[in-house]
């Protein structure tokens, strides 16, 4: 490589180096906000923003489901499998909402420390399988949910 | 051996030789575009099973991952070729460079409409701010910006030099889409197949995968060297092998 | 074969995303291609021109 070129060449790496740490640094900064949710022992330790909305997500336990039979109104708990948090919902879920899912509810924290959601999407997950091999499979405890 | 090699590179770079080139390897990749394409589809559509959770919406995967796939590789492609225009001033690296950003902008697109088109059926919304989508957008933008870049200067070598180096300082971007599932949370899932340790997808759902992901891999291959091939006709339009394929053409 | 293409019930967004796609795709194929046609075409015109001008 001629010096022109090597010198073409380390003004190049440099200038993507320096982006990249430039980025890389903004995004430390904003680390919070890049959070499209909150865990919820992170809620539970108060990290959530009290004022204003914010999302939980997690795993629906098993059994929490209720429904109102008045209304469209379900409560269900969502854990992260150290700290569980109760969530009301009004409205149509999603068609992968189950109990043992991952879910992500986006609503307020009232005073009696029940989220109340504005709205509620599903998580999948990054397994792919048939049914039959799902069924087959031995009820191991999901991972914990991030 | 060094020197074979830069004599192979020159030669590749050389105009003519590579629309020759391209001429002949067109039909080879066309007949394995269509295979690949044929035996994705007839998987992916008919023999893979239905998915536990997501039922047949999952097939969704068969062209929503292959293009996700392909957005960021262009990229590469893309930033690769602009940085030997910049260092060796090769003009076929720089016809590659712009010939990428349609190709790749397209990728991008369909990633993003079958996304949405995904994620209102499973999720619940057709789009959200989460990192994932919101980085995978940004690179649309990058697209976008290269073009729209290298049409706004008159000048060809000039406009060349701008986008290389828009396209290598967008190249940061790639990371972040690529490792956005696991540094933030977001509602789009981790890597399946691309995780080190073996990939959750079932074999018989993985195969059509890969199949899909190798058919979009050679069409971009197709479409880089139908894109390129004209861009190098544009530039040198008055050159002698120009005239020469002109009067070739008209005593076909 | 009605039911392949209801997929489930996810026919709009299995067949809507297929249909996105190819059409994307081939406009990634029709655009280059008559794109080739003008560039040898205005080729053509050029070095006829220019055939003139020797003569």
């Amino acid at each position: 490589m001629t010096p022109v070129r090597k010198k073409r060449l380390l003004l190049i790496l440099a200038l993507v180096a320096g982006v990249g740490i430039a980025l890389a640094l903004v995004l430390q900064a904003f680390n919070q906000n890049m959070m499209f949710y909150y865990a919820p022992k992170e809620i539970k330790a108060g990290k959530a923003p009290a004022n204003h909305d914010f999302r939980v997500g997690g795993l629906v336990v098993k059994g929490s489901m209720q429904r109102d039979k008045q209304s469209l109104e379900v409560r269900f708990d969502v854990t992260d499998l150290t700290e569980t948090v109760t969530v009301s919902y009004t409205g149509i879920l999603p068609d992968l909402f189950r109990e043992g899912q991952g879910i992500i509810a986006r609503g307020k924290l009232l005073p009696d420390g029940v989220i109340e959601a504005s709205e509620v999407l599903a998580k999948h997950d990054e397994n792919y399988m048939p049914p039959e091999v799902a069924s087959s499979l031995p009820q191991t405890p999901p991972k914990e949910a991030k | 051996m060094i020197s074979i090699l830069t004599r192979w590179f020159h030669r590749l770079a050389s105009p003519v030789w590579f629309y020759r080139i391209a001429g002949k390897l067109l039909p080879w990749l066309w007949a394995l575009f269509a295979l690949l394409l044929v035996t994705g589809l007839y998987g992916g559509l008919v023999t893979a099973p239905a998915d536990y959770q997501q039922g047949d919406s999952f097939r969704i995967i068969y062209v929503h991952v292959p293009a996700a796939w392909l957005s960021m590789f262009v990229y590469m492609v893309m930033a690769v070729s602009g940085a030997i225009a910049l260092i060796w001033r090769i003009k076929l690296a720089e016809m590659v460079l712009v010939s990428c950003a349609p190709i790749g902008a397209s990728f991008t697109f369909i990633a993003l409409v079958t996304g949405a088109l995904w994620g209102k059926p499973m999720w619940g919304a057709w789009w959200v701010w989460d990192a994932r989508l919101t980085s995978e957008l940004i690179l649309l933008f990058l697209y976008l910006g290269v073009i729209g870049l290298y049409n706004a200067i008159e000048d060809k070598r000039m406009a060349s030099r701008a986008v290389a180096i828009l396209a290598l300082v967008g190249i940061v971007n790639i990371p972040i889409i690529h490792y956005s599932v696991e540094w933030w949370n977001t509602l789009h899932q981790g890597a399946t197949v691309t995780k080190f340790d073996k990939p959750s997808i079932h074999i018989d759902m993985l195969i059509p995968l890969l199949l899909m992901a190798g058919a979009f891999k050679v069409f971009f291959v197709i479409s880089l060297l139908l894109r390129t091939r004209n861009e190098l006709l544009e530039r040198e339009l008055p050159r002698q092998w120009v005239k020469q394929l002109v009067e070739e053409n008209a005593n076909d | 074969m009605t039911e392949f293409f209801h997929m489930g019930g996810y026919a709009l967004y299995v067949w809507g995303s297929l249909g996105m796609t190819f059409i994307v795709l081939l406009l990634n194929i029709v655009l280059p291609l008559s794109q080739h046609r003008d560039v040898l075409r205005k080729a053509a015109e050029f070095h006829e021109w220019e055939g003139r001008d020797e003569k």
